[in-house]
């Protein structure tokens, strides 16, 4: 969107940009609602195989998910729409074909939003406001897709098509979500939106009407009309630049920092080797992790390989295998973790990370 | 949608003997889960237990 494109939306036919033009949000800061909207961060990896009836992640808050017989890759690519300042974009490479979809087959990605980001949106009240997504996407599979907005507090959605036209070409998409005025949504630290790109999906989802007005959930009003985006190995989805901002019309993306970006996403998902703490036993170390702002519920904990810790002065000691448990919920942006599985410690002295290696102490606040 | 695959579940106590986690294996990974109802593999714990798919042990 040029600028004086952007300048002659908001002057209408005055001559004079208002209060009010402000307040409808044209100059807004932190308008998008949608985390990691450019696919910048990849916390994770860069590349992801689905794993069918699992959801998969590659780039930070973005779910990805397939159940049929169909599988892709999803990764974080450099293909981008050219002129439009983005850097990633997130693929669907179909690495599978499912060219018969039973019913209950789904393909599709989405990302899920707190409700307490949600409530300037007023649902639920006869103030219930529009609100708009935009993105940019390619597909080597023209037709009809379908973007679906579920409101996971009152099991309501709303559905809207739209229409690759050119396969292998980049499209912006608007679509404008109505403000409904039932169903208000829970002031907290849990899923209330989730949006939702359809790639494919059986009867049990396309089998009626698409609910194209906000309405109880009915299933077979996901997502009438997607086309089956996974009838061919041949196959790549591209998406980037998602946005999803209050009111009925789509503004330029709002491009943030990339520390801006991170920040947010580990708010659901985090990685450190920052641990220290005193030996337990011969066999574990009861200590602190340190983490980045505080996250959005108490996380669980993983390890992505063996960690390795030292006293400082005598050697290095090595998990013999992964093990470890969180032993108390949040203290301040730490929580008190057992690493276990260690031999040879001396019971009572200090050890800390010896970061000398790329195994990560994982916490997982995703909703 | 997302039905996790849960097994060896088993709860965890702390140095003051009081359970304060779940360690489990989900989908193949082992993972320390709070006792945290907005956590989402705790939510899932519980889901399966309330029906009656999943059982967790007691702590050792």
């Amino acid at each position: 969107m040029s600028n004086a494109r952007n300048l002659s939306k908001l002057l209408g036919t005055d001559t004079q940009i208002t209060t009010p033009d402000i307040a409808d949000g044209v100059f807004q800061a932190n308008k998008n609602l949608i985390i990691n909207g450019a696919m910048t961060v990849a916390q994770r990896g860069t590349s992801v195989a689905s794993s069918s009836g699992s959801v998969v992640r590659c780039v930070d808050r973005h779910r990805c998910f397939a159940r049929g017989a169909g599988a892709a890759t999803f990764s974080q690519t450099s293909t981008v729409p050219t002129g439009q300042g983005f850097a990633n974009s997130l693929r669907a490479d179909v690495t599978t074909v499912d060219s018969s979809l039973d019913s209950n087959d789904l393909y599709m990605i989405d990302q899920r939003l707190e409700g307490q980001d949600l409530q300037q949106l007023a649902k639920g009240t006869s103030d219930a406001k529009s609100i708009t997504a935009s993105f940019w996407v390619r597909s080597t599979k023209t037709g009809t897709y379908i973007l679906t907005l579920f409101d996971d507090d009152n099991d309501r959605f709303i559905a809207k098509s739209y229409s690759i036209s050119s396969a292998d070409t980049w499209e912006y998409k608007t679509i404008t979500f109505e403000g409904d005025t039932t169903g208000a949504l829970d002031n907290d630290n849990n899923a209330s939106f989730t949006l939702r790109w359809f790639l494919a999906a059986g009867t049990s989802y396309t089998s009626g009407t698409l609910a194209t007005s906000w309405g109880a959930g009915v299933t077979a009003n996901q997502a009438v009309g997607q086309t089956n985006f996974f009838d061919s190995n041949s196959n790549d989805f591209y998406i980037t630049g998602i946005q999803l901002e209050v009111g009925d019309t789509a503004t330029p993306f709002e491009h943030r920092s990339f520390g801006d970006e991170l920040a947010r996403c580990q708010r659901y998902y985090q990685v450190t080797q920052n641990f220290m703490g005193n030996a337990h036993s011969v066999s574990g170390v009861v200590g602190m992790v340190s983490l980045s702002g505080e996250m959005r519920a108490n996380p669980a904990f993983s390890q992505n390989g063996v960690f390795k810790v030292t006293d400082g002065y005598t050697s290095d000691f090595v998990q013999s295998s992964t093990g470890g448990a969180l032993y108390a919920t949040k203290i301040s942006n730490g929580y008190m973790l057992y690493l276990q599985n260690i031999t040879g410690l001396t019971a009572g002295r200090s050890y800390h990370a010896r970061c000398a290696d790329t195994n990560v102490l994982i916490f997982d606040a995703e909703i | 949608m997302n039905k996790m695959n849960i097994t060896n579940a088993k709860y965890q106590k702390d140095l003051s003997d009081k359970n304060v986690c779940i360690n489990a294996t989900f989908d193949g990974v082992e993972l320390s889960v709070p006792l945290d109802p907005a956590n989402r593999h705790y939510a899932e714990i519980m889901r399966q237990v309330d029906a009656g798919e999943l059982t967790i042990a007691d702590a050792e």
